[in-house]
């Protein structure tokens, strides 16, 4: 039959879409940083790129911020995440956080970082509160809490971007691996809540995070937009070095600047290799740690603290948000004053005209990328389940390659072949580069729930009758009418949230909310900072909310048309 | 194996029925003949492949599992059709009542399209819902429904899909005693009524017995170990 034989395409079509951009720009990335790249005169390959780069002063500087930020960020947030499992488990301060998980890591990281950098600046929010009365500053104290020299900040800004990510990974792993059985077992063995958690339900629970893992270790490695707001810039963590020889007057950085990119991906690659050796090591230490059988304490202490911090984290989020609310109606906000003393519209006003076409900007791209992200995600799963297959683990692998690739390591390339197809700087190619990071997400958001709807509801409309495409649109899309709409929610989120990819593939011709904040960060109006990131904020908060809203008006019709039917 | 005659002109028959996991036999081989109106029972543990082999009649096979053999409905082949082209009605353990529609959405998902028009389906589905005192529940939502209630429905959607055979995978498994006597006896009176070959599977002798139709026992290793005419004198349907 026809149709069904598009859909068998669909798979190796979704593969080829986001795989293919990547080899090729990784390709066009590696050749030039050998010297290749005949359109700029590179006809010959040499090593000249590279001894060019680590001739750069600052290299090694970039570096040390690179991994202390990278390495730090990575085994806090997973630290955090665990040990907050572990002594929360079962508790109610689990639920009422798991409902703020997905609104976090729906807000795009530009508007955290921003929002963390009017809130811990040496003139933020914060030193305002308590100034002078508590500390006697009359003028914001020298000392830079924004932009430190080791990449602290830029640091804790990762941890509140990815502590929730894990959380919310873990959770769904531990219901996959019937956690509540091993914990009862443990604790009927006379084990101490954490300790049980720590030696039963961790080990098992680690093998299915352990992707995502990579993937956080990965992007706060080669972490963009971020750093340009909170790191040190002179000079910055490697991916935003490389982005400037990229973005050089001097057309020969392009071949340094390919270099760095490969670094880059090197270093990404090292690290994921150094988080295994750890793995390994961490096993062997763990055997041994189970195996002397301390039963361990009550964990009053290990809950008081991850509790503290998770909240801490929450609230330094919620916080920076109302900052960059409260700073987009500021009219004046004199230093050290706790409030603004006069508030108004006017920012808002004065920016309308640029900001309702770069929000449609954004909004057109999300939608699209997100609804195609859709379409092929719910086709590869239908297939999936009329051919009775079964997901193996290397395509799992294969759908995290664009989170595990550093962007800077690949978008260069990627721009020099849609240079060569024509595509460069158009709304395809804007709308495929979203699609890259778009698609894993919405295939990973969805795949859960799809298979895991009974599929006696299809056989049971298939006997009655339905054919195959009858059953997909009128049984198995409206029961996953919720699943499907926050998918949708995630692809938008993941798209409003890209910065690197809109820079490369849109040629400086397409301006997002996302760019615009970053970009307006090195400025230093904060009123217009603040109407642009919270605007950033706002767009994925309400397409969750509608998400989330949504389903019931969309069921009441259906159920209406299909009687009168 | 032929533990049943073959008369295959009228009713649902299997003819060396087997189903395999790559070189393993699950169940089978089976051959029998549900002549219209009867119900034949097949009796067996629980894991050994008799769900499958409803599956296998109703052409929706894990795509793990292969089948051979044929499934004949009124003596043509149907084993190659896809389940939409056979007709053939199953009702599991659960109502799987679609939660998204109405009750009558849900009935009016069964009805075929070649009942046109919108009163004439309304008038349809209200017969139906009035002949099991249930116009009531027209605009209800499923899951307002007892137990019973929702069971009776399913079986009313299945029936108006106009299905040329009715599969029972344990349907009466999860109601409670009282209840499950009457649904028992709702399903096999409009079984008969409407001439339906049926195929029971139940581990419960209690609905075999209320079937009261030939029985047929598989051992867990899905071997067929024989068959048992009707007992309290009901017609022995295509037994030897």
């Amino acid at each position: 039959m026809h149709r069904r034989g598009l859909l068998r395409f669909l798979p190796g079509l979704t593969l080829a879409l986001f795989l293919a951009p990547v080899i090729a720009g990784l390709i066009g990335t590696w050749l030039p940083a050998f010297g290749y790249f005949p359109s700029l005169g590179g006809d010959t390959f040499s090593l000249a790129p590279w001894t060019t780069l680590f001739a750069q002063p600052g290299l090694a500087e970039s570096l040390r911020l690179t991994l202390i930020s990278g390495f730090l960020a990575t085994v806090s947030a997973f630290l955090l995440t665990v040990i907050f499992l572990a002594a929360c488990h079962g508790g109610r301060l689990i639920l009422a956080v798991r409902g703020l998980m997905a609104p976090l890591i729906a807000v795009p990281h530009a508007a955290v970082a921003l929002g963390l950098a009017f809130l811990i600046a040496p003139s933020g929010w914060l030193v305002r509160l308590v100034s002078p009365w508590a500390t006697g500053w009359d003028l914001p104290p020298d000392v830079a809490t924004v932009q430190d020299a080791n990449g602290l900040a830029l640091t804790l800004g990762l941890i509140i971007k990815e502590v929730p990510f894990l959380l919310l990974m873990t959770l769904a792993a531990l219901e996959q691996v019937r956690a509540e059985e091993r914990l009862a077992v443990a604790r009927s063995l006379g084990y101490g809540p954490v300790t049980a958690w720590l030696k039963a339900v961790l080990p098992a629970v680690y093998r299915q995070i352990r992707l995502p893992l990579y993937a956080v270790l990965a992007y706060a490695l080669s972490v963009v937009d971020m750093a340009l707001i909170l790191a040190p810039l002179t000079p910055p963590p490697l991916a935003v070095q490389v982005l400037r020889w990229f973005n050089d007057p001097d057309l020969s950085m392009r071949f340094v600047a390919a270099a760095g990119a490969c670094l880059q991906l090197l270093i990404v690659i090292a690290g994921i290799g150094l988080w295994r050796l750890g793995e390994v090591a961490a096993e062997g230490l763990g055997r041994a740690w189970i195996a002397g059988g301390r039963r361990g304490g009550d964990g009053r202490l290990p809950r008081l603290v991850a509790a503290g911090l998770v909240q801490g984290l929450v609230a330094l989020a919620a916080a920076g948000l109302l900052g960059l609310a409260l700073w987009s109606v500021t009219r004046r906000w004199r230093y050290p004053d706790a409030w603004p003393s006069s508030l108004s519209l006017d920012t808002w006003a004065h920016q309308a005209p640029s900001l309702l076409a770069i929000t449609g900007t954004t909004l057109v791209t999300g939608l699209a990328a997100a609804a195609i992200a859709l379409l092929l995600a719910l086709g590869c799963l239908e297939n999936e389940q009329r051919r009775g297959l079964t997901l193996s683990n290397r395509v799992l692998w294969l759908l995290y390659v664009p989170l595990l690739v550093p962007q800077v390591a690949f978008l260069f390339g990627a721009q020099v072949l849609a240079i060569q197809t024509g595509i460069d700087a158009t709304w395809i190619a804007l709308v495929w580069s979203h699609l890259l990071f778009v698609l894993p997400y919405v295939f990973l958001t969805l795949g859960d729930p799809y298979r895991a709807l009974d599929e006696r509801y299809a056989r049971t409309a298939l006997c009655l009758g339905a054919r195959p495409n009858r059953v997909f649109w009128q049984v198995k899309l409206p029961m996953l009418l919720r699943p499907v709409l926050f998918a949708l929610a995630v692809g938008f989120a993941v798209s409003v949230t890209q910065y690197l990819p809109t820079l490369f593939a849109g040629g400086g011709r397409f301006a997002t909310l996302t760019t615009e904040a970053v970009g307006l960060s090195a400025g230093g109006d904060r009123r217009v900072m603040g109407v642009y990131a919270f605007l950033q904020a706002l767009l994925p908060l309400l397409a969750f909310a509608a998400a989330l809203a949504l389903p019931k008006p969309l069921a009441l019709r259906r159920k209406l048309r299909i009687q009168a039917a | 194996m032929s533990v049943i005659d073959i008369s295959p002109e009228h009713g649902l028959t299997l003819s060396q029925a087997e189903i395999l996991h790559g070189e393993r036999r699950i169940i089978g081989p089976v051959s029998l003949t549900v002549p219209p109106g009867e119900v034949v029972t097949v009796m067996g543990p629980s894991g050994c492949g008799k769900s499958s082999l409803l599956a296998l009649i109703c052409g929706t096979l894990d795509p793990a599992l292969s089948g051979r053999g044929r499934v004949l409905l009124n003596g043509e082949d149907v084993s190659a059709r896809p389940p939409e082209a056979r007709h053939v009605g199953i009702l599991f353990q659960d109502d799987l009542l679609f939660p998204h529609l109405s009750v009558a959405g849900n009935l009016a998902f069964g009805l075929p399209p070649s009942v046109r028009g919108r009163k004439a389906r309304r008038e349809r589905i209200e017969a139906a819902l009035a002949e099991a005192d249930m116009l009531a529940f027209y605009d209800r939502d499923p899951t307002t429904l007892s137990g019973g209630q929702r069971a009776r429905i399913a079986l009313l959607r299945t029936l108006l899909s106009q299905p040329r055979a009715l599969l029972l995978d344990e349907p009466f498994a999860k109601l409670d005693v009282a209840l499950r006597a009457r649904f028992r006896s709702f399903v096999f009176d409009h079984a008969r009524a409407q001439g339906l070959p049926t195929l029971l599977v139940t581990h419960d002798p209690q609905d075999a017995a209320a079937a009261g139709g030939p029985r047929l026992q598989i051992d867990a290793d899905g071997r067929i170990l024989g068959a048992r005419p009707a007992g309290r004198g009901h017609r022995p349907g295509g037994l030897p």
